[in-house]
């Protein structure tokens, strides 16, 4: 068992999300930094897509009942254990009774503790990942038990060959495809998009990002069509807002651009005040 | 029947078929009997199908490097001769209280459309609706067929808390909101059945190309009908369509 001591700002337990439910208006939900969480995993010998506990902007204060061993990947928030400071993307071992807790957020915005053989969790249409309606909480709160189980290992090897390439976290460039609606973009609203920075506006969570600055905007809706994690949608104001994983399944917006899959890790680690650009693939 | 189709690559998995941006019950049923088809050819690299009134989104497994083989396979499904489809239609039979304690804007939608609160209702019940697609949220059935004359603007300001099981009206549509939510739709009444349930497989009773009638019932009558859903053994009334 691993206890929230302090929950921090918006902690929940993610895997890859819900598969084959979206025609039922299940969002897929999942982690926001697939790369982050991935890494966390690997590191530890673990299936890529076990469940993570993933928090946002402040970290959580964990206290853990078992012997295991863990790895803390994503954002920078100065992660400690025991008071210690600890490395990002790093094994550490960890003791029945020992703290896991972040101070200040030094880059990014997500970060994720993944456990040696994964988090336990409900299952809840092929996922354990949290989202209101769906799993019995939509966040971790103080108090509750976090199922962990004990490691029979004693020690783990530092593999200290991993280089890993963080450079995404701080990235703004995010690379996208036209969508569907793009062909109805003036030459200068096509401009504008590809050569504006767009700001984050505070008006950001895992259901989507809205950006500030607006374009000049003739477009009618659309017939209400369909959706996923990526999609630019273009609403009757100008504004740009750019679904992420617990994102409806349908919308009524011109769908203008859709990110690549890898881009939506880098927005992840984005928030209020920071820039991105569009890059068109092709 | 065949429509002019445009096949669009959706990202870098999935391809979006778009048929004629209109409402149509033709359509829906195009599309319907496209998605079975394709579904009957058990491809294993499609994860899901995914309709809305006038598209119908397939999403693969892995990343497509170059959607021309994956399109033209979609276009030979389509223009060969259309299967049966032997999954029926339903027609569910929806109880709703539309007394003033749940149908908090039928004053307003009265003062909008200049029809009386009973007329409003009845229009609402007579009505048979279709079922388009679920989505916006879990278990929101988009429903076609409302009255021309209950056709309302959606409020400027949504509300921020819509209880669940509201009847609503709004942007020429009417709906069910499965779950607690903000809205923009204009409350009628309220229905005391549950329209998504995590437990049950599938989830929601209801599938596209099924039809919906509402039922007008007293407040007494959803009080016990609301006692029986909760422990489970209320059976929603409902009936096989045959075209």
């Amino acid at each position: 068992m691993i206890e929230v001591l302090h929950a921090g700002f918006y902690t929940s337990i993610q895997d890859f999300g819900r598969r084959g439910y979206q025609s039922y208006g299940v969002p897929v939900a999942g982690v926001m930094d697939k790369q982050a969480a991935i890494l966390a995993n690997s590191l530890l010998g673990n299936a890529p897509d076990v469940p993570v506990i993933e928090m946002t902007m402040t970290g959580a204060t964990l206290k853990f009942e078992v012997n295991t061993f863990i790895t803390v990947s994503g954002a920078n928030m100065s992660p400690k254990l025991n008071e210690r400071s600890m490395e990002l993307n790093k094994i550490m071992k960890v003791n029945q009774g020992d703290v896991l807790s972040f101070g200040t957020l030094k880059s990014g915005f997500r970060s994720y503790v993944a456990v040696l053989g994964g988090i336990k969790s409900e299952v809840v249409m092929g996922s354990v990942s949290m989202y209101q309606a769906i799993t019995k909480h939509e966040v971790l709160r103080k108090g509750d038990k976090i199922i962990a189980n004990p490691s029979k290992l004693d020690f783990m090897e530092q593999n200290a060959s991993v280089r890993v390439d963080l450079s995404y976290i701080n990235s703004k460039n995010i690379h996208v495809f036209k969508g569907p609606e793009f062909d109805r973009l003036s030459e200068q609203q096509q401009y504008s998009l590809f050569s504006k920075d767009f700001t984050i506006s505070k008006n950001h969570n895992r259901m989507g990002y809205q950006l500030q600055e607006t374009l000049d905007n003739s477009l009618e809706p659309i017939i209400t069509s369909l959706v996923m994690p990526g999609t630019v949608q273009l609403t009757p104001s100008g504004k740009l807002i750019i679904l992420t994983r617990d994102c409806q399944t349908t919308g009524g917006y011109p769908r203008v651009l859709q990110l690549e899959e890898k881009s939506i890790n880098i927005l992840a680690q984005k928030f209020t005040g920071q820039s991105v650009k569009f890059q068109l693939l092709c | 029947m065949s429509f002019n189709l445009l096949f669009k690559p959706f990202g870098e998995r999935s391809i979006l078929i778009e048929w004629p941006s209109e409402i149509r019950e033709d359509i829906l049923k195009d599309i319907l009997a496209f998605k079975y088809s394709i579904e009957q050819k058990n491809i294993k690299s499609i994860v899901e199908l995914k309709l809305a009134y006038n598209s119908l989104l397939i999403t693969y497994y892995s990343i497509c490097r170059n959607f021309e083989n994956e399109i033209n396979q979609l276009k030979n499904i389509y223009f060969a001769p259309k299967l049966n489809n032997d999954s029926m239609s339903v027609l569910w039979k929806i109880p709703v209280c539309y007394d003033d304690f749940f149908g908090v804007d039928l004053k307003h939608i009265s003062e909008f459309t200049g029809l009386s609160k009973n007329d409003i209702i009845k229009r609402h019940y007579n009505a048979v609706y279709t079922v388009y697609f679920i989505g916006f949220l879990p278990g929101f059935l988009y429903l076609g067929g409302l009255d021309d004359y209950l056709k309302i603007p959606r409020k400027s300001t949504p509300r921020l808390k819509i209880d669940k099981g509201s009847v609503a009206i709004g942007g020429h549509q009417t709906g069910v909101y499965p779950m607690e939510s903000p809205g923009g739709w204009h409350v009628i009444g309220n229905t005391p059945i549950s329209f998504f349930n995590v437990e049950n497989t599938p989830p929601c009773f209801a599938k596209p190309g099924d039809k919906i009638k509402f039922l007008p019932i007293s407040n007494k009558e959803y009080q016990d009908i609301k006692a029986l859903v909760k422990a489970g053994v209320y059976q929603i009334e409902s009936e096989v369509i045959c075209d």
